[in-house]
């Protein structure tokens, strides 16, 4: 039986050393295994994405119009896009607004309920419970009650204002506050970076702080100097899923204000959509959808690449 | 915030349970519970707005200012709303989708999981890293090709394209999670299973799975969760009216009642329903699977 670890240890370190190892039949049994094991995904990597992303390369050099064949039209569609379609860049346009806004608020409130849930709270599972909540119902729902809350005579929100004597604006029925109206209602849905920033601060060990007071440090200075360089790792990890989440912001819009008023809330999703479900422009769409997939792309490997510089890893910690 | 003078502050100090470092005065605390309840409102207002507003008669809905509490409470309107449209119907539907999409996603990451927490084959690393990749792919750049591939399947308006591919490897997220669990179990389990002549999957099936519960609660809520909210790709496949799910059929009231916002509300109030509950239940699960995958990610 040792004779049967050592052969897989001797495989193991064979590949460790990058040769080409001559497996054992156990080895070969185990591989086998393995690559059965794993199969159901790689399928579903080539059938459902691999092989799309390609065929969407494809199409986007074609006029498609689904009924008729597609015709090849090289780059013509890339030409429109980047030159002669001026909604194509009111999409990025208020795309782009809506990450640039949503994703630091987001991170800077989520942080800050994180932060108060890890203090000894009264009731501190009920509070909990009730930040995260609104981040799992459906989506459909949550545009149907803020279509509701923003009315701007018998809405909520805009009652609460008139409270102060002051009249709320139209928020989506106005081209200028439809897209922060959605910002406003997305930072409704922080719950779910509270929570990966709160299992981030729970697991940085206390005697760093404890440390940190000997020395002599103040609330704040541990903040800066403890928690947030531990809690980095973390931050980084948020801050992209939510860059990638943001940039496919389609339900709200469809909803809520289904674009408008006045493109005012044409997110990028939403215009693809358009272009292939509404106006059966395949090829046009799909390259929509690549110019979506190149952008988020590049923004996550900027910020995975920038993280060098601002996130630290555990062992290059000093005390405080 | 606790001061900087040890001595002073020490007289009335708690010990937190996270953090044993921070001494917190009453002042403090006092603040700390204020901010709580003061962000816990400002979160519970729009449920309160909704389920207010579901209960109302339509001449209280259109009043300044508005009344929080309804009178009188008319629960008719949560039968009116479930009855002009077959919600019903959307009901079945999306536990159908749902339950098998669950099904096929807890069976698949299970076992594309266990493949790479434990089996040891050529290419491992570099697939796994390949895995790993996707969960930053906008899948709407799939959604096209996908399209087209299921019309030319004949898959349009059937369930098929929703709930297939789940079945074919599910979700990086959910193989993540569970190989993370997997890699917390004892590997003496599989040796000592192996030295009994149980095959690989034997003893994924009979010794990892039944240990493995708590990692596939957590992936089988959040699967439920996600397949029971998800509303563009069943939008873009689903055309038939009987064919829909909640998400569609909330949609498709809204076309039509607009303005009836009691019923709109006990409509949403409805569909948010079966998710509020798991949520209540599973709680624990929730908080566990996002720290698996956010923090330790």
């Amino acid at each position: 039986m040792r004779s049967r670890q050592a052969q897989i240890g001797q495989a193991a370190d064979a590949l460790a050393a990058g040769k080409r190892p001559r497996m054992s039949g156990i080895a070969r049994k185990e591989a086998i295994a393995g690559y059965i094991a794993i199969s159901p995904w790689l399928l579903g990597f080539l059938i459902f994405q691999l092989a799309p992303i390609l065929a969407a390369f494809y199409i986007s050099s074609t006029e498609w119009r689904i009924l008729s064949a597609p015709e090849f039209i090289g780059v013509r569609n890339f030409d429109k896009l980047l030159f002669k379609d001026d909604l194509f860049w009111q999409s990025i346009k208020v795309t782009v607004i809506y990450v640039i806004f949503r994703v630091p608020v987001s991170a800077v409130l989520s942080l800050a309920l994180a932060l108060l849930m890890n203090q000894q709270l009264a009731g501190r599972r009920l509070f909990r419970t009730i930040y995260y909540l609104p981040a799992v119902i459906p989506l459909v729902a949550v545009s149907m009650m803020w279509i509701w809350i923003f009315n701007p005579e018998y809405g909520v929100l805009n009652s609460f204002i008139r409270l102060f004597g002051v009249e709320g604006p139209q928020w989506i029925h106005s081209s200028r506050w439809a897209l922060p109206a959605l910002i406003i209602m997305s930072l409704w849905q922080v719950g779910t970076g509270m929570v990966i920033f709160l299992a981030g601060l729970q697991g940085i060990p206390a005697h760093l702080y404890e440390a940190a007071t000997i020395d002599g440090a103040n609330t704040w200075q541990r903040f800066l100097k403890v928690t947030l360089p531990m809690l980095s790792p973390v931050v980084l990890f948020a801050l992209v899923m939510n860059v990638i989440g943001s940039f496919q912001i389609f339900t709200q819009a469809y909803i809520m204000t289904a674009g408008g008023p006045g493109n005012a809330t044409l997110f990028l999703v939403l215009y693809i959509y358009r272009n292939a479900f509404e106006w059966f422009h395949m090829g046009y769409a799909s390259a929509l959808a690549w110019v979506l997939f190149v952008v988020v792309l590049v923004i996550s490997l900027a910020m995975l690449r920038s993280s060098e510089h601002w996130v630290h890893y555990e062992g290059r910690i000093g005390g405080a | 915030m606790a001061t900087g003078h040890p001595p002073r502050t020490m007289r009335n100090t708690i010990i937190l349970p996270s953090n044993r470092y921070q001494l917190l005065n009453w002042t403090t605390r006092t603040v700390i519970h204020l901010l709580a309840l003061a962000g816990a409102a400002a979160f519970l207002v729009p449920f309160l707005w909704m389920i207010s507003t579901s209960l109302k008669p339509m001449e209280k809905i259109f009043q300044y200012p508005p009344q929080w509490m309804p009178d009188p409470i008319l629960w008719r309107n949560y039968l009116e709303a479930l009855t002009v449209m077959p919600f019903g119907l959307y009901f079945r539907n999306s536990i159908y989708v749902t339950v098998l999409s669950v099904v096929g996603q807890i069976l698949s990451s299970a076992v594309v999981a266990y493949g790479f927490a434990r089996l040891r084959f050529p290419g491992r690393n570099i697939l796994f890293i390949i895995l790993l990749a996707t969960m930053m792919l906008p899948w709407q750049v799939t959604m096209i090709p996908l399209f087209i591939l299921y019309r030319s399947l004949d898959w349009i308006n059937t369930y098929y394209p929703l709930i297939v591919p789940n079945f074919l490897g599910g979700s990086p997220f959910f193989i993540f999670l569970l190989r993370q669990f997997f890699l917390t179990l004892p590997l003496e389990l599989d040796e000592a299973a192996k030295l009994d002549g149980c095959g690989p999957f034997r003893i994924l099936w009979q010794i990892l799975l039944p240990l493995a519960v708590p990692g596939l609660t957590t992936v089988a809520i959040f699967s439920f969760l996600w397949n029971w909210n998800e509303f563009l790709w069943p939008l873009i496949v689903l055309n038939d009216v009987d064919k829909w799910t909640i998400p569609l059929g909330l949609n498709g009231f809204r076309d039509q009642y607009g303005t009836d916002w009691n019923h709109l509300m006990a409509a949403s109030f409805v569909a948010s329903l079966p998710v509020i509950i798991i949520f209540f239940v599973f709680q624990g699960y929730f908080i566990q699977g996002i720290a698996t995958t956010g923090a330790k990610g």
